[in-house]
C-alpha cells in the first residue's frame, strides 16, 4: 500500500469528509522527501516543521466555505520569489538572496489558502533543459535515477512524478515546464504570453518566459491556472482579459473538434518511440471525437537558431544586475567593474556564461542587425505560421521533444546539441500561445513519453479540454515511477 | 575680444530634467529629495530579481507638456529601449532610456543675448531614469539609491548654440519655460536639472563642423558657463597651434577652472540597445494631446503681456515679477486678495524680493502669504498704519508670518491721527527748534522736512506724516 | 566573434581555458544560427512583444517603500546606509 499524496482536485473532498487532514497529508510529504529526495535531489530546501505548523492551523479552520486551495502545499521553482525565503535561481550568485517580497503568483496561490512549499532544483536561472546546470547538481529521474529530468523546471517535474509534491509551479520560456513534465511523467502547462503575472519571476528572457502548474493531473493544472491567471498591475505585459472556468471546460470528449498535426513536427529526427506514442495518441482523440487534419508550419526549422538569438539577448540584460552590489555575492576588486568581472565570473555557471556571451554578442554594435533584428523578424514568421495553422483546427498534437529522457551527462559537451532538443517547445514561447504536455506512453527503457497539446493564445480551456479527455482515457497517469514503489511509499 | 573671430562655436546640450512627479516612474516610492540614504526604495528601483518597471503615467503627460511648451513634434507611437551600461549607480545595469522613437522631436527655445534674439532648435525629447548617487570616500565609494528610478527627461538641442554666454541664456530660458509649466521644480541645488556639453570649434571659413568634446555631469548654469569659456578657449588655441581637438570626454574642474581629459576607456561604451521587453509601446492619439496642450500653463511672455495690459505695469515691473514663476505667482495671489496692482508690485518688487535675497531664500521658505501682504496693504491704504510701521510688520510677517492687524495693535504700530495729540507734538518741536521756524519763515523749505523729522520722532513714527504735515504749516504760516 | 572581447562587454572575467571553450561552442552555434540568413525578410516587421497591447500606465500615486534594515539586510558590504562598492575612479 503506497501512501501517495492527493491530487489538488480530490483533496477538498477528502478533507471536508474527513479522509485526511492537512497534517497527515504534510507528513506524507515531508516522508516522501526525507527518503527520495537524497536520490532525486529534487527540492533545494524545504521547511517540514514549519510546514507542520501551517497544517496545524488550517486543519484547526472550518472547512466551510473554504478557498479553492485551502490545506494544498505547493512546490515552488527556485526561480519564484517567495517573502522571506532564499530565491536562489540555482545559482551561487544569488545564494545569500533573502527574498522581501511575494512573486503575483505566489501571493495569488496563499490568497486561495495554498502553502508556497520548498525551493524546487533548477536549471541555473533557468537555462538549460536537463537540470545538469543547477550550482546544486541536477534533479534526477524518479523513473530512472540515471538519467535527466529535462528542464529548467527539473525539480519541480521530478517532486510531482516522485510522489514528492501535490503540485509544483514552474517557468517555461522555451519548453521548461512542457519538456521535464514529458520526460518525468507528469502535466504541465505553459499558459499563454501575458495570462500568469511574471511579476517576481526572476527574468531569464522576458518577452518568453511564463509561470505554469506541473501537476499529477490535467484537472490539477487547470485548477492551478485559475487561481494563478488574470491581470496584474505589476506586470504591464499581463493581459486584462477575463479567466475563463477552466474546470468547467473539461467535457470528456472532444466531440466538434478539429486537431491539427504540424507536419514539421513529425519527421526522421524524432525517436520511433516518441513517434509511435503520439500516434497512439491522435487515434485515441479521434475515438473520443476529434477530426484530424494535417497543417504546416513551415518555419519551424528556424526556431531554435531564432529562439536562441532572442532569448540569450534578452538574459544578456536581464542578468546585468548580478552584481554583487545591492545583494547576493560579491568578489571584491580594485575598482566597481573589476569586482563585476570577478564576480560574475566566479559565481556564474558556464552555461549561464555562454548564454551571456551570446546575448552580448547578437545585440552588440554591428551585429544587432545581423543577428538579434532578424531574429525578431523570423519570430514574427513563426508567429504568422501558428495564426494559419489556427484557422484550420482548433489545437495542435505533437510530441514535446523528439525524445525521451537521456542518461546524465551524454550533452553536457555539446551545447548545440542539447538546444535542437528544444524544436517543438520554443515555437510556442515565440509565438505567445499556450501548451500542455500529457503524459502518453513510455519507451522501451521505461521512460515516459509526452503528449504535447498546442493551442491558441488566451485558449487554456481549448488545450486543457484536449489533455483531460484523452487523459481520461487513458491510464499512463497511473503509472507510479520505481522510486515510489521501492521506498515502499510512506 | 577684438576683431572678427576667425572661429566658429557650435555647442549642442543634452539636459536632464527631473520630473515633478509624486512617484518614480516605474514604481510607487516617492520621489523626493533629502531622505535618509536608501530608504526611498523598494524591489523595483534596486533592480531586485523578478522586479518589473510600470511607466508612471504622470511622467508621460510631463514630458509631453514639456514637449508642447517647446513646440516639439508629439510622436503618436513611441517605445523603452534598454541601454546597457554596467556602473554602481545603475541597480539593473542598464537603464530604460528611449532609443529610436522618443516622445517628442524638433522644436525650439527662443533666447535672448545683448539684446539680440535667437532661436536655439530642439532635436528630441525622451524620457528616461535617473541613476542612484555615489558618494566617495577615501578608499570606497558608497551608493544611496533613493534618486534611482526619479523620472527623467531628456532635452537634446541641435548644435546651434555658439558661445557659453548662449548656452546660460539657453539653459536660464528652458528653466523657466519647464518651471513655469510645472514639469519641473527646477532645484538645481537639488540636481533637478543636469547637462552634458558637446563643444566643437571650426574656422569661420570650414562648414563641417569639428570634432567635439563631450563634457559630462554639470550641475550648475555657472558651471556650464566657465567650462565652456576655458573649452571654447582651449579648442581654438589647440587649432592655433596646429593641433588636432580629440574626440573625448573631459571633466570639468571647478576648483582649478580647467577641463581635463577622462581616461578614453572608461567611455568606450557598446550600449546595445533593444527594444524593452518589460513594457508596452506609448500610443497617443490626437484627443489626448490637444487635452494636454490646453492644460498648458500660461508662459512667462504671455504672463509679462497680461501684466502690462491687464494691471498696467509699466515693462519692467512686468519682466522683473515674471522672471520667477513662484513670484509671479505671489504677485497675482496678493491682487487675488485684495491689493491694488501697483502697490503689490512694488511691494513684491522692492520688499519682498529684497529679503528673499538677503537670507538667500526662496518664496516658499519665507513665512508671509499673499493674503498677509494684501492685509498690510489694506491697513495703509485704509491709514491705520504708515510707510515705516508697514515696513515692520511686513518684516515681521516675512520671518515669523502673523495677522497684520494683531501684529500692528500687539507692537503698537497703529497710526496716530488724532488732532490733538499732533498738536502736541508739532507745538513741541516748534517750540524745541527756533532756528528751523526762522529759517522756514525765511524761505528755506527744507527746514519743514527737519521739522516734519522731528515730530515723527517725537511719536515714534507713529503719527501720520500728512496730516503732521497740515498741522505744522497751519502752525507756521497761520 | 571574440569570445573575450564580449566578456569584456557583459564584464564577466574569463579563463583562457573557457575562452577557448566558448569559443568553438558558440562558433559551431553561430554557424546554426547563420540559417536564418536564407530567408527573404523584406518588409516582414519584427516582433518584440508576444502581445499588443499599449499604453499600460501607473496611476502617480507614492506610497512607503521597503524597511531600510531590510533593504541592507542583503547587501553584500554596507556602511551608514549605504551599499558599498570599491572607490569609483572618475
Ligand atoms: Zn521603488
Amino acid at each position: 500500500m503506497h501512501a501517495q499524496l492527493p491530487t489538488v482536485a480530490t483533496l477538498p473532498q477528502l478533507l471536508a469528509n474527513g479522509q485526511t487532514t492537512t497534517r497527515s497529508v504534510v507528513d506524507t510529504l515531508s516522508a516522501a522527501i526525507e527518503s527520495r529526495n537524497p536520490v532525486l535531489n529534487a527540492y533545494l530546501s524545504w521547511d517540514g516543521a514549519e510546514a507542520a505548523r501551517w497544517a496545524q492551523e488550517v486543519d484547526a479552520q472550518s472547512v466551510a466555505n473554504r478557498p479553492l486551495l485551502a490545506g494544498v502545499p505547493i512546490g515552488i521553482k527556485d526561480v519564484l520569489n517567495v517573502q522571506g525565503q532564499p530565491c536562489g535561481c540555482a545559482s551561487l550568485i544569488l545564494e545569500k538572496y533573502v527574498s522581501p517580497y511575494d512573486a503575483t503568483a505566489v501571493a495569488r496561490l496563499r490568497q486561495a489558502g495554498a502553502l508556497p512549499f520548498g525551493r524546487l532544483n533548477m536549471d541555473e536561472f533557468a537555462m538549460g533543459s536537463s537540470n545538469e546546470n543547477s550550482a546544486y547538481g541536477p534533479a534526477r529521474n524518479p523513473w530512472n535515477a540515471g538519467y535527466v529530468t529535462g528542464g529548467s523546471s527539473g525539480g519541480s517535474a521530478a517532486a510531482v512524478a516522485g510522489g514528492m509534491a501535490v503540485a509544483a509551479l514552474g517557468t517555461d520560456t522555451g519548453g521548461s515546464i512542457r519538456q521535464p513534465a514529458a520526460f518525468c511523467g507528469c502535466v504541465g502547462l505553459k499558459p499563454s504570453y501575458g495570462r500568469v503575472s511574471r511579476y517576481g519571476l526572476t527574468a531569464f528572457a522576458s518577452s518568453l518566459d511564463q509561470i505554469g502548474p506541473l501537476t499529477q493531473s490535467v484537472e490539477d493544472a487547470a485548477i492551478l491556472l485559475q487561481v494563478i491567471a488574470g491581470h496584474d498591475p505589476l506586470d504591464s505585459t499581463s493581459l486584462d482579459r477575463p479567466v475563463p472556468d477552466y474546470r468547467a471546460a473539461l467535457s470528456g470528449d472532444l466531440a466538434g473538434m478539429r486537431l491539427g498535426l504540424p507536419r514539421e513536427y513529425f519527421t526522421d529526427g524524432v525517436d520511433p518511440q516518441v513517434t509511435w506514442a503520439v500516434r497512439a495518441a491522435i487515434e485515441e482523440c479521434r475515438k473520443l471525437g476529434a477530426e484530424i487534419v494535417d497543417v504546416d508550419l513551415p518555419h519551424t526549422r528556424y526556431a531554435v537558431a531564432t529562439y536562441y538569438i532572442i532569448a540569450t539577448a534578452e538574459a544578456s540584460a536581464n542578468l546585468a544586475r548580478f552584481d554583487g552590489v545591492r545583494y547576493g555575492a560579491r568578489e571584491s576588486g580594485q575598482d566597481p567593474i573589476d569586482s563585476y568581472g570577478r564576480t560574475r565570473a566566479r559565481y556564474f555557471g558556464p552555461e549561464v556564461k555562454r548564454r551571456i556571451i551570446l546575448g552580448t554578442f547578437v545585440l552588440s554594435s554591428g551585429y544587432y542587425d545581423a543577428y538579434y533584428l532578424r531574429a525578431q523578424k523570423v519570430r514574427t514568421l513563426i508567429r504568422r505560421d501558428f495564426e494559419a495553422a489556427f484557422q484550420q483546427c482548433d489545437a495542435l498534437l505533437a510530441p514535446v521533444a523528439p525524445t525521451t529522457a537521456y542518461p546524465l551527462g551524454e550533452r553536457v559537451d555539446d551545447p548545440l546539441q542539447m538546444y535542437l532538443g528544444d524544436i517543438f517547445t520554443v515555437t510556442a514561447n515565440l509565438a505567445g500561445i499556450c501548451g500542455l504536455s500529457v503524459p502518453c506512453g513510455f519507451s522501451d527503457n521505461g521512460l515516459p513519453v509526452g503528449l504535447q497539446v498546442l493551442g491558441p493564445a488566451f485558449r487554456e480551456e481549448t488545450i486543457l479540454r484536449v489533455g483531460h479527455a484523452y487523459e481520461q482515457a487513458t491510464d499512463w497517469h497511473h503509472g507510479l515511477p520505481p522510486v515510489c514503489a521501492e521506498d515502499g511509499g510512506q | 575680444m577684438s576683431g572678427a573671430n576667425p572661429y566658429k562655436v557650435s555647442i549642442g546640450l543634452e539636459t536632464h530634467v527631473q520630473l515633478k512627479t509624486r512617484s518614480k516612474i516605474w514604481c510607487a516610492c516617492p520621489n523626493t529629495f533629502g531622505s535618509d540614504p536608501n530608504t526611498d526604495v523598494c524591489p523595483i528601483c534596486l533592480g531586485y530579481p523578478g522586479s518589473m518597471p510600470v511607466l508612471n503615467a504622470e511622467a508621460v503627460k510631463l514630458t509631453v507638456m514639456a514637449g508642447l511648451l517647446l513646440g516639439c513634434r508629439i510622436n503618436h507611437y513611441s517605445k523603452f529601449d534598454r541601454k546597457s551600461y554596467f556602473y554602481p549607480d545603475m541597480p539593473k545595469n542598464y537603464q530604460i532610456s528611449q532609443y529610436d522613437q522618443p516622445l517628442c522631436t524638433g522644436g525650439s527655445v527662443p533666447i535672448e543675448v545683448d539684446g539680440k534674439p535667437k532661436v536655439i532648435r530642439i532635436h528630441r525629447i525622451h524620457l528616461e531614469e535617473d541613476v542612484a548617487k555615489n558618494n566617495h570616500f577615501e578608499t570606497a565609494s558608497g551608493v544611496d539609491f533613493n534618486r534611482a528610478g526619479t523620472p527623467l527627461m531628456e532635452i537634446v538641442s541641435e548644435p546651434d548654440i555658439a558661445s557659453a554666454d548662449e548656452a546660460f541664456a539657453f539653459l536660464q530660458a528652458l528653466k523657466q519655460m519647464l518651471v513655469y509649466g510645472g514639469i519641473t521644480d527646477g532645484n538645481l541645488e537639488q540636481g533637478n536639472i543636469r547637462c552634458d556639453i558637446n563643444c566643437s570649434v571650426r574656422p569661420d571659413t570650414q562648414t563641417t563642423l569639428g570634432t567635439k568634446t563631450e563634457i559630462k555631469n554639470m550641475n550648475t548654469f555657472k558651471g556650464v558657463h566657465r567650462s565652456l569659456t576655458y573649452e571654447i578657449k582651449r579648442q581654438i588655441e589647440v587649432c592655433e597651434q596646429g593641433g588636432k581637438i580629440m574626440q573625448e570626454t573631459r571633466r570639468w574642474d571647478d576648483a582649478r577652472g580647467v577641463t581635463t581629459a577622462m581616461r578614453s576607456k572608461e567611455y568606450a561604451h557598446d550600449y546595445r540597445y533593444f527594444p524593452e521587453p518589460d513594457l508596452m509601446p506609448v500610443v497617443l492619439d490626437d484627443a489626448q494631446i490637444d487635452e494636454w496642450r490646453t492644460a498648458l500653463p500660461e508662459m512667462p511672455q504671455a504672463r509679462r503681456t497680461r501684466f502690462i495690459t491687464d494691471f498696467g505695469l509699466p515693462a519692467y515691473d512686468a519682466d522683473v515679477l515674471v522672471a520667477d514663476k513662484p513670484i509671479a505667482d505671489f504677485f497675482e495671489a496678493t491682487l487675488a486678495a485684495g491689493a491694488s496692482p501697483k502697490a503689490a508690485s512694488n511691494w513684491v518688487m522692492t520688499e519682498l524680493l529684497r529679503m528673499l535675497g538677503e537670507q538667500e531664500w526662496s518664496v516658499s521658505e519665507a513665512r508671509i502669504t499673499p493674503t498677509m501682504l494684501a492685509d498690510i496693504l489694506r491697513l495703509l491704504d485704509e491709514g491705520k498704519i504708515n510707510n515705516p510701521a508697514a515696513k515692520t510688520i511686513f518684516s515681521v510677517c516675512f520671518t515669523e508670518g502673523g495677522d497684520p492687524r494683531a501684529i500692528m495693535e500687539a507692537r503698537g504700530l497703529a497710526q496716530v491721527s488724532d488732532e490733538g495729540a499732533l498738536d502736541r507734538w508739532v507745538q513741541a518741536a516748534i517750540t524745541a527748534n527756533p532756528k528751523s521756524v526762522a529759517d522756514y519763515q525765511a524761505g528755506k523749505k527744507a527746514a519743514l522736512q527737519f521739522l516734519m523729522g522731528q515730530v515723527m520722532r517725537a511719536s515714534q513714527g507713529k503719527a501720520n506724516p500728512p496730516k503732521v504735515m497740515q498741522a505744522l504749516k497751519a502752525q507756521l504760516d497761520g | 566573434m571574440d569570445v573575450r572581447d564580449v566578456a569584456h562587454l557583459a564584464r564577466m572575467h574569463i579563463t583562457a581555458e573557457e575562452a577557448t571553450l566558448f569559443q568553438s561552442q558558440l562558433e559551431h552555434i553561430l554557424d546554426h544560427v547563420r540559417d536564418l540568413g536564407e530567408l527573404d525578410l523584406d518588409g516582414v516587421e519584427p516582433t518584440a512583444h508576444a502581445v499588443a497591447v499599449q499604453n499600460v500606465f501607473r496611476v502617480d500615486e507614492a506610497r512607503p517603500g521597503l524597511p531600510h534594515a531590510q533593504v541592507m539586510a542583503n547587501a553584500p558590504q554596507a556602511r551608514n546606509g549605504l551599499f558599498m562598492v570599491p572607490r569609483i575612479l572618475e
